[in-house]
């Protein structure tokens, strides 16, 4: 499976290749990962929520970097899900803009995990990534995801509809969401 | 607290819910003082703006005092104990839409900027209490509220300004100012403005303010037609007279040279079988946007006019006279105001005397009776023209 997804960040060039290079940031705005560590110079340890309410986890490596312009990651060793990613930075032609440009591919197994996966990422898989791209650019922008009260988990605020009111939400809502 | 909450199509209920907390960094918590019932508040109370869920807190039209502060609040821009006009688009001040001032598509206040972008192409920018579509943020018909980006929207008000002074600086005073902005009026210009209803009266105040030759208000209403006469706007009565004809008579058989729509969606006719027609279609979802006042609008312009647009659109409408607005050079302009731009220079022409917004306000109640203020503003009852609610 490939996804593709791009979005324009009003920032210049090394400050978001900067911020994505520094992979433990990822799971700030990617809704399915928890966390990225890095272990090496080149090499990383994912963890992301799995389609049973699993964690799946993998190792990573970048296999080219080429600053300002593009780096290039896949999963290494036995991963479940082997996964490969490029990201591209271009200026935008406004002179202050970055465009960035994501492609993402997943080499899904078959049989019931597959399956699981798929379902895991939905009808509209690149739907998930075009969300993660536009969590990318609001905390590029203006420092965080932004919450609101009917959607007020910030990237885990699933896609679906209907949402909770848009109503202030109650103590203990505010710490269930907190522990999640 | 005590917030306006929507309840279904056609219902709205003042109940007791959660005190509103900070959420993101940049929030402020603003006690309400005053806050509005707004043409728009109507489309989403009769239920033709997709996405509201029951509970929803309405209301987009705010003020008040600021009492809490997220720690990412600059303090140069924001404190609390600030008296504030809060403007209703969300707008993070930092994307392109900002820098280019088009707060109402800023493209990171809303969280549900997928769904929006599915239903119009490109997302929408968050706004107060206007449907999950965008954003799903709670609004400001309620005693206190959450602005995000608070030190980017929020106007201070140091003066001793009333507060039915400066309130509608947060959406329908810059909604007439900019209607009128968009037709680029010259001194010779007749414009002609649909709807008297607050968006429309101050549509043609600005039209006035930037130096138009003649406004003519458009209604049915007579109280509101008497009002905008008042003043001093020409009244045309579309129930009693045939537009065309009076808009022709009035500009020497030119049409207007400028022409602004303030109904927006929920257009009534006046003859009764167009009416009926698209009355039809939208009830059935075949069209979700009744548009007599904009073609009626497109049609009147004089060739090479501006129609200027404010009234609200949600989405497909039927009938749109593509001919006449290409084949007469007419110039089309619209969008949800961005606030933000014009929050400054207007409050300037409230304290120089230029604009009197309060001429408007026909109602006043307590928060508690929000209702009776829907019912009052919705059917045109005891002469309503804006009601202001006090939490
Ligand atoms: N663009 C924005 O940012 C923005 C902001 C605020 C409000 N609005 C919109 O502006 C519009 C007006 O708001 P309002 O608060 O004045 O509402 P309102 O409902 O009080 O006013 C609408 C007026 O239009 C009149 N009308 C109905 N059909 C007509 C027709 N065919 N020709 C002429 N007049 C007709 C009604 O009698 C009424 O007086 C609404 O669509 C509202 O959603 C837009
Ligand atoms: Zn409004
Ligand atoms: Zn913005």
């Amino acid at each position: 499976m490939e996804l593709t997804a791009t979005t324009t960040i009003r920032k210049p060039v090394p400050e978001v290749y900067a911020f994505w290079r520094h992979l433990e940031n990822l799971p700030t705005f990617m809704a399915h990962l928890e966390e990225v560590r890095t272990t090496g110079d080149r090499t990383s340890h994912w963890v992301a929520g799995g389609p049973f309410g699993q964690n799946v986890e993998w190792d990573a490596e970048i296999v080219v970097e080429t600053p300002d312009e593009k780096i290039v990651w896949r999963s290494i060793a036995d991963a479940d899900v082997p996964n490969t990613g490029t990201i591209r930075f271009m200026p935008a032609p406004d002179g202050v803009s970055t465009e960035v440009h994501v492609v993402l591919v997943y080499d899904i197994p078959g049989g019931v995990v597959g399956k699981a996966i798929a379902k895991y990422f939905g009808e509209e898989p690149h739907q998930q990534l075009d969300d993660d791209l536009r969590r990318l650019k609001q905390v590029v922008e203006t420092g965080e995801v932004v919450r609101s009260d009917g959607a007020p988990w910030g990237k885990r605020a699933r896609k679906e509809f209907p949402q909770r009111p848009a109503q202030p939400l109650s103590d203990s809502e505010l710490v269930k969401g907190a522990d999640e | 607290m005590r917030a306006n909450t929507w309840a279904g199509r056609n219902k709205v209920e003042v109940r007791d819910v959660p005190d509103p907390k900070i959420l993101n960094k940049r929030d402020a918590i603003v006690r309400i003082t005053s806050t509005a019932i707004c043409g728009s508040d109507l489309h989403l109370v009769d239920g033709y703006v997709p996405t509201m869920q029951e509970g929803d807190v309405l209301g987009h039209e705010f003020m008040g005092e600021v009492v809490e502060v997220g720690p990412g609040v600059d303090p140069d821009r924001l404190r609390i104990g600030d008296r504030v006009v809060v403007p209703f688009p969300i707008a993070c001040g930092a994307c392109g839409a900002c820098a280019a001032e088009l707060y109402s598509c800023c493209e990171n206040s809303n969280p549900n900027a997928g769904i929006a972008e599915r239903m119009f192409g490109h997302p929408v920018a968050g706004l107060f209490g206007y449907s999950h579509l965008t954003g799903g943020f709670a609004g400001g018909q309620a005693q206190y509220a959450r602005v995000p980006f608070a030190d980017v929207g929020p106007l201070k008000i140091e003066s001793d300004l009333t507060d039915e002074q400066v309130l509608f600086l947060s959406d329908i005073l810059p909604t007439g100012y900019m209607g009128a902005e968009m037709c680029d009026i010259q001194s010779s210009d007749v414009v002609a403005v649909w709807g008297a209803g607050p968006v429309g009266q101050f549509a043609m105040d600005s039209a006035r303010v930037l130096g138009a030759a003649k406004v003519i208000a458009i209604d049915k209403e007579p109280y509101r037609l008497q009002m905008a006469e008042q003043a001093g706007h020409t009244p045309v009565n579309f129930e009693e007279v045939d537009v065309r004809s009076r808009l022709l008579e009035l500009t020497g058989g030119r049409g207007p040279d400028k022409c602004i729509d303030a109904v927006g969606l929920e257009a009534t006719h006046g003859s009764a079988h167009i009416a009926a027609y698209d009355r039809l279609k939208q009830a059935v979802r075949l069209e979700t946007d009744r548009p007599h006042a904009l073609r009626q609008a497109i049609l009147s312009c004089r060739s090479g006019g501006v129609v200027s647009v404010i009234g609200v659109y949600g989405g497909l409408l039927d009938k749109f006279p593509a001919g006449a607005w290409m084949n007469r050079s007419l110039t089309l302009r619209t969008g949800q105001c961005h606030v933000q731009r014009y929050m400054k220079p207007l409050l300037g022409r409230i304290e120089r005397g230029e604009l009197d917004p309060t001429r408007i306000i026909t109602h006043r109640l307590p928060l508690d009776e929000a209702a009776r203020g829907f019912e009052l503003f919705k059917n045109k009852q005891d002469n309503c023209e804006k009601v202001v609610l006090k939490p």
